[in-house]
């Protein structure tokens, strides 16, 4: 039973990572029709900005994470911004010139990380509380899980609430359906483009702080690895749905959990990527519509 | 009368097809222009170059200030109105929602619209993609009555709608051109000839006849020549 609360918990917060990555990858594709392979390289650069930060500030291992997780979520929300002023606009309706430019930007921007602060994984700043465990059922817990799935689940909130009784979300949602129409009500969409593109930037930064609790480290392929995974929860949940990608991350985050321990090490990924199949098969436009719900 | 729009040498191509080849005419102000013609000459594509949403060279002028470099919300901005051909509402988005995201600024007309389609303000909370085809039809045409447009241009509002309902969006596009100039495309004559005052009729993509409705439908002949079909529908 302990083993099974740990892995569920464990899982959940992995799902919520994924979230807060597949969240700004989904809405982006959802409203601009841009696959952005960069979405990533905003996570590896949040959480590079936020541990060096934290080396440049006093204080304790909390005090640093906090002072660096808002430096860290402003660069990587700028970054995403300038990104789609300065790369993505210019080729509005080009969409594979659009997808070069950000397999591209996904390369410099390691690239350049690795050669500014090196290959080596760097220490993040971790307080003990977070490191320390609470036991449910019989099962230490690492308390950064809680704080992984708490950030998502008020993420999750923030965004629907964003969507739903904002004049900006609206025009998200509508944009998602059709956004020649919105343009066509005097709306200048591509405002919208550059704050989604901010919001999903700045998702992907705290994916990148949180990851950084997570394991304690950073390094310069973190956001990399975790964008394969937010792309495979993006796919399932259904482009354009902050509610289906939500679920998908959950469902992704424990199926790879448990067919890890329960199956075989190493299976886990597997196990995702045969998901993936399966609902491709079943629902090939994903769990849920192109709404942005 | 003065002429509101003014289109000199409008050219469209999609894809491989030279789709409108230098189309020209002249909408007065006030009152409903009918824009008529067979199937796929363009009159769908020359409502949507109008509003810039297809590419688009010549020239476009409303109230003598040139269109034609502007992006589609700007041009909407200037007070232009559209209610495209298949509606076009926002499925996922409550009736409500599709009127309010149509809000340019806070003197959104909602009496009129709810005076117009009393039923929009029954169903406000209904998903817009859950309603019929009329019901649809009328919460495009709210957009754009919504706020205070100099022109309106209107793509085949009765298209595939039961006769009652076409009576319902006639009416409306009567009080519609009382508020602003309506440039209409639309297959049924009996709404032609009930709304509109002028007409344009394009073949080829080429404006082909320019006058009077009156006289146009009066005319069985020309219009069996012009249109292909058998005029009046009184």
């Amino acid at each position: 039973m302990s083993t099974f609360v740990l892995l569920t918990i464990t899982g959940l917060g992995l799902g919520a990572m994924y979230f807060l990555i597949a969240s700004g990858l989904s809405l982006i594709y959802g409203l601009m029709g841009v696959l952005n392979f960069a979405h990533g390289a905003f996570l590896t650069v949040g959480a590079y900005a936020t541990w060096w930060t934290s080396t440049h500030v006093g204080g304790g291992p909390g005090t640093k994470l906090l002072v660096g997780a808002i430096v860290g979520l402003a660069v990587g929300a700028l970054l995403a911004a300038l990104v789609e002023l300065v790369l993505i606009r210019p080729l509005y309706e080009r969409h594979i010139e659009q997808v070069l430019v950000t397999v591209g930007l996904a390369l410099v921007l390691s690239a350049l990380v690795e050669a500014i602060w090196g290959f080596d994984a760097r220490q993040f700043p971790v307080p003990d509380w977070l490191i320390d465990t609470t036991t449910i059922f019989g099962a230490n817990i690492p308390n950064d899980r809680f704080l992984e799935i708490a950030t998502a689940v008020l993420v999750f909130l923030g965004l629907t609430a964003f969507l739903r009784y904002t004049r900006y979300g609206l025009i998200v949602r509508a944009g998602v359906e059709n956004r020649a129409m919105v343009t066509a009500l005097g709306i200048d969409v591509r405002k919208s483009f550059t704050l989604v593109f901010a919001i999903g930037g700045l998702a992907a930064a705290l994916a990148g702080v949180l990851s950084g609790v997570y394991f304690g480290a950073v390094d310069p392929g973190r956001g990399t690895s975790l964008l394969i995974f937010a792309f495979i929860v993006v796919v399932i949940g259904g482009f354009g749905s902050i509610g289906g990608t939500a679920i998908a991350a959950v469902v992704v985050g424990l199926v790879q959990q448990y067919a890890n321990y329960y199956a075989s090490s190493g299976l886990g990924d597997l196990a995702v990527v045969l998901l993936l199949a399966l609902v491709l098969l079943a629902r090939p436009g994903g769990l849920a519509p192109k709404v942005a719900h | 009368m003065p002429a509101l729009i003014s289109v000199s040498d409008l050219h469209v191509h999609l894809g491989e097809s030279h789709v409108l080849q230098g189309v020209s005419f002249e909408v007065p102000e006030g009152g409903v222009t009918a824009l008529l013609g067979r199937n796929g000459v363009g009159k769908t594509t020359t409502l949507r170059a109008l509003m810039g949403l297809v590419p688009r060279r010549g020239r476009v002028t409303l109230a003598g200030a040139e269109l034609t470099r502007l992006p589609t919300h700007r041009i909407v901005q200037r007070g232009v109105g559209y209610v495209p051909e298949d509606r076009d509402v926002f499925a996922g988005l409550s009736v409500d929602e599709n009127l309010r995201i149509a809000e340019r600024n806070g003197n959104a007309r909602y009496e009129l619209v709810y005076e117009l389609f009393p039923e929009l303000k029954t169903r406000g909370a209904q998903k817009a993609g859950t309603l019929s085809g009329g019901q649809q039809q009328m919460v495009a045409i709210a957009r754009a009555l919504l706020n205070e447009n100099s022109v309106l241009l209107v793509d085949e509002p009765t298209k595939g709608l039961a006769p009652l309902l076409v009576t319902e969006v006639a009416a409306a596009l009567e009080r519609a051109a009382e508020l602003a100039t309506v440039l209409l495309v639309e297959q049924n004559l009996a709404v032609v000839a009930r709304v509109a005052q002028q007409v344009v009729v394009l073949d080829g993509g080429r404006v082909v006849h320019a006058g009077g409705a009156k006289e146009l439908l009066g005319d069985p002949e020309r219009v069996r020549a012009l249109l292909g079909v058998h005029g009046g529908g009184h």
